[in-house]
């Protein structure tokens, strides 16, 4: 299904079902479209946005029950702003997809998942072999994050 | 000391697997530089004038003797025989080939060390005082904290594409030795009203081109939530810190701009918020790692009484050794900082020794200093001849810990791409010239550091004299700072005036000494003078 948005509406350049590289959700991926954070907010009738390091996803929190997909963009890989939208948005109980789209590179899809993102759509696309091997690459964690793992200091005290 | 168990160990082995992976990526030309250039920060190895230089994390200063002994190792069997103890306890090799560096990270990954988050936008190796565990003075042993703190940064998720990078020390005492409040986060674990330990959090000091000094934004916070308001503290960080300049990009001006009342008020509400998050670990955990720094086996009723009647021992004692809390015992300072010798390098000879005489007389453990000596944190008193006969004969015997000699330096235009000026050169002929006039002792404690740009990597924001290496129409230049302290009494240095050439910063900081000399009060260290007569007498030396 494709949700058009209404016009005069401003839709964002959000990446389309295709450029999705990984996902590991198990429900269909759906076609929103995504909105800046702004018109999220303005348009009540919005499912999907796209959030912008700048952005403060904690104004998305009021509106979570109509949000189907939050796709936070990484303009540079070393902007880590984006974590932070992700974990907060986990920590409200967000539970649709979180798409990181942007400057997304292997060696950061292991901390990308422990923040909450579930999907992702790189700019410059990753081997499947190699994201297997990065995110099987870490045995334990120590933090508690917005993934479920058990941490270092859990097993410890068990 | 803290011990890995299977988990640590399994995490920097992964470590060592990850980046032989990405260097050999990198040798076989699948990846640029500018890819690889963040994946070898991660891992302390940076790209210097001349060769790969690679920075050993050494957590809070802490070192058993086989933990020495393989740094030695490495100096002799990867770089050119030497290592440099750098001013964030950490050690630096300057000659590293790419080729040998994942080797070298499994070299260490058995001696459970590693190069982990010493370079990069994220959270730095965690710093301390360098007698914890040992000074008269302190609460408790703060090291602890710092370890918990260290487990929690490590390859944290969400912090480690930071603006900055971010560096946190961790004190115990109310004299400051770890320069606490000129980091991102200083920690000073206090005791309250009631009783209980808890923490104060000190964000935003820092040095670099705007030296700030940090403001205390929580009085106490308890132990059980310590891991959640550090938590806090960065998430505000994060989300707000500048990233469209990279000078502006450090925590200190995010709390500037915001004003310390407003981030502490954004902290709170996000400590708040995280308390109901589930991320703190276990007290139990806390209570796990504090077992590991329990006493070593003190004697009781360990001599007090030492046989003075060598002077050069005894000069060596009064200056070198610290209080310990135990009677019997004290810190003994190793100092590298001989006269004309490169501060803060040890060759793998004397790295060795410092290992064996770690094991012979400190029960197993060494501390590498902020100002870029060794400390045997516990020595009976009834050893120290025999430690400093030993110590002596190797040249690493200089009595002059926290003197005009004690210089800090950074590596300045002799490796570091980023410097202006040379540090070394300057750093050795200020030794020479007060070693000449036999001044050292006479003018006591007067702590000169030196940085070959503006970056402070030399802490020359912190000196009591201060030199700041800067380019003059392409020639050398060197600026005078008077004032600085990284102590409790935390001040910055004030430039003097104009700068001076090579020689003439050696001339200006003797005739600082001078108006000193000249104007103390009795006891008076230099700072002192210095804060009670103000800046004029020295400028009218210095050039009229
Ligand atoms: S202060 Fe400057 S010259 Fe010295 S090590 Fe730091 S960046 Fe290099």
């Amino acid at each position: 299904m494709t949700e058009s948005p209404a016009p005069g509406t401003d839709t964002v350049a959000g990446v389309s079902p295709d450029d999705v590289q990984f996902r590991f959700r198990e429900d269909e991926m759906a076609d929103h479209a995504q909105v800046t954070v702004d018109a999220f907010l303005e348009q009540a009738d919005a499912a999907a946005v796209r959030i912008e390091p700048g952005d403060d996803a904690r104004a998305l929190i009021p509106h979570l029950e109509r949000l189907k997909l939050a796709e936070v963009n990484f303009p540079a890989f070393g902007d880590g702003r984006g974590y932070s939208s992700a974990r907060i948005l986990r920590e409200a109980g967000y539970a649709g997809e979180l798409r990181a789209v942007g400057d997304v590179l292997v060696d950061q899809l292991g901390y990308m998942r422990r923040c909450g993102f579930d999907s992702f759509a790189p700019d410059a696309p990753i081997a499947a072999s190699d994201a297997e091997a990065a995110l099987a690459r870490w045995p334990h964690v120590y933090q508690n994050a917005a993934d479920a793992r058990r941490t270092i200091p859990e097993a410890r005290h068990e | 000391m803290y011990a890995y168990d299977q988990y640590d160990q399994a995490m920097v082995d992964a470590r060592v697997a990850e980046f032989r992976d990405q260097a050999q990526r990198r040798l076989d030309g699948k990846l640029s530089e500018d890819q690889f250039k963040p994946l070898r920060l991660m891992n302390g190895l940076y790209l210097q004038l001349h060769a790969y230089m690679l920075r050993v994390a050494v957590p809070y200063g802490t070192l058993d003797s086989r933990q020495m002994h393989a740094l030695a190792e490495i100096a002799d069997k990867y770089d050119r025989g030497y290592g440099h103890f750098t001013t964030r306890q950490n050690i630096q090799y300057n000659w590293i080939r790419l080729e040998d560096a994942a080797d070298i990270l499994a070299d260490l990954a058995k001696v459970e060390m590693h190069a982990i988050q010493t370079s990069g936008n994220c959270i730095r190796n965690i710093s301390s005082d360098h007698f914890a565990g040992a000074a008269a003075d302190e609460l408790i042993d703060p090291r602890p904290y710092a370890e918990l703190l260290r487990q929690w940064s490590s390859f944290h998720p969400e912090f480690s594409y930071l603006p900055r990078k971010f560096k946190i020390a961790v004190i115990a005492s109310d004299t400051d030795r770890a320069a606490m409040k000129l980091h991102d986060i200083g920690i000073q674990i206090v005791r309250n009203d009631a009783g209980a330990i808890g923490a104060a959090f000190y964000v935003g000091g820092g040095m670099g081109r705007t030296p700030m000094i940090a403001p205390c934004i929580r009085e106490f916070v308890a132990l059980d939530q310590l891991v959640t308001y550090a938590e806090a503290c960065l998430r505000v960080y994060n989300r707000h810190g500048r990233r469209d300049n990279k000078y502006k990009a450090r925590i200190k001006i995010l709390v500037h701009e915001l004003g310390a009342q407003e981030y502490a008020a954004q902290v709170e509400a996000e400590f708040a918020h995280l308390l109901d998050q589930g991320v703190e670990p276990p007290l139990a955990e806390l209570e796990r790692i504090a077992t590991f720094f329990a006493d070593p086996p003190f004697e009781d009723d360990a001599a007090t009484e030492i046989d003075r009647s060598d002077p050069d021992f005894a000069l060596w004692v009064d200056r070198n050794t610290h209080p310990h809390k135990t009677p019997g015992y004290v810190s003994a300072v190793i100092s590298l900082k001989p006269v004309g010798g490169i501060p803060g390098d040890a060759s793998a000879d004397q790295m060795h020794l410092m290992a064996e005489l770690a094991k012979d007389y400190s029960f197993d453990e060494c501390r590498v200093m902020h100002t870029q000596n060794i400390v045997l944190p516990h020595v009976k008193i009834a050893d120290l001849h025999a430690l400093w006969s030993k110590l002596d004969e190797a040249g690493l015997g200089s009595p002059n810990l926290d003197t005009v000699e004690d210089i800090i330096a950074c590596p300045g235009l002799d490796y570091c791409s980023l410097a202006n000026a040379r540090s070394i050169p300057v750093a050795q002929k200020i030794q020479q010239r007060f070693a000449d006039s036999g001044r050292t002792a006479e003018l006591g404690e007067l702590k000169l550091k030196i940085s070959g740009c503006i970056n402070a990597c030399g802490h020359h924001h912190a000196g009591h004299i201060g030199i700041l290496g800067v380019d003059r129409k392409g020639t050398e230049n060197y600026q005078l700072l008077l004032g600085g302290s990284e102590a409790q009494d935390t001040s910055l240095a004030k430039i003097t005036g104009p700068g001076f050439d090579e020689d003439g910063i050696v001339d200006a900081v003797e005739k600082a000494t001078d108006v000193y000399l000249s104007n103390r009060a009795d006891g008076e260290r230099f700072l002192d003078t210095y804060r009670r007569i103000g800046m004029a007498p020295f400028k009218e030396a210095l050039y009229d």
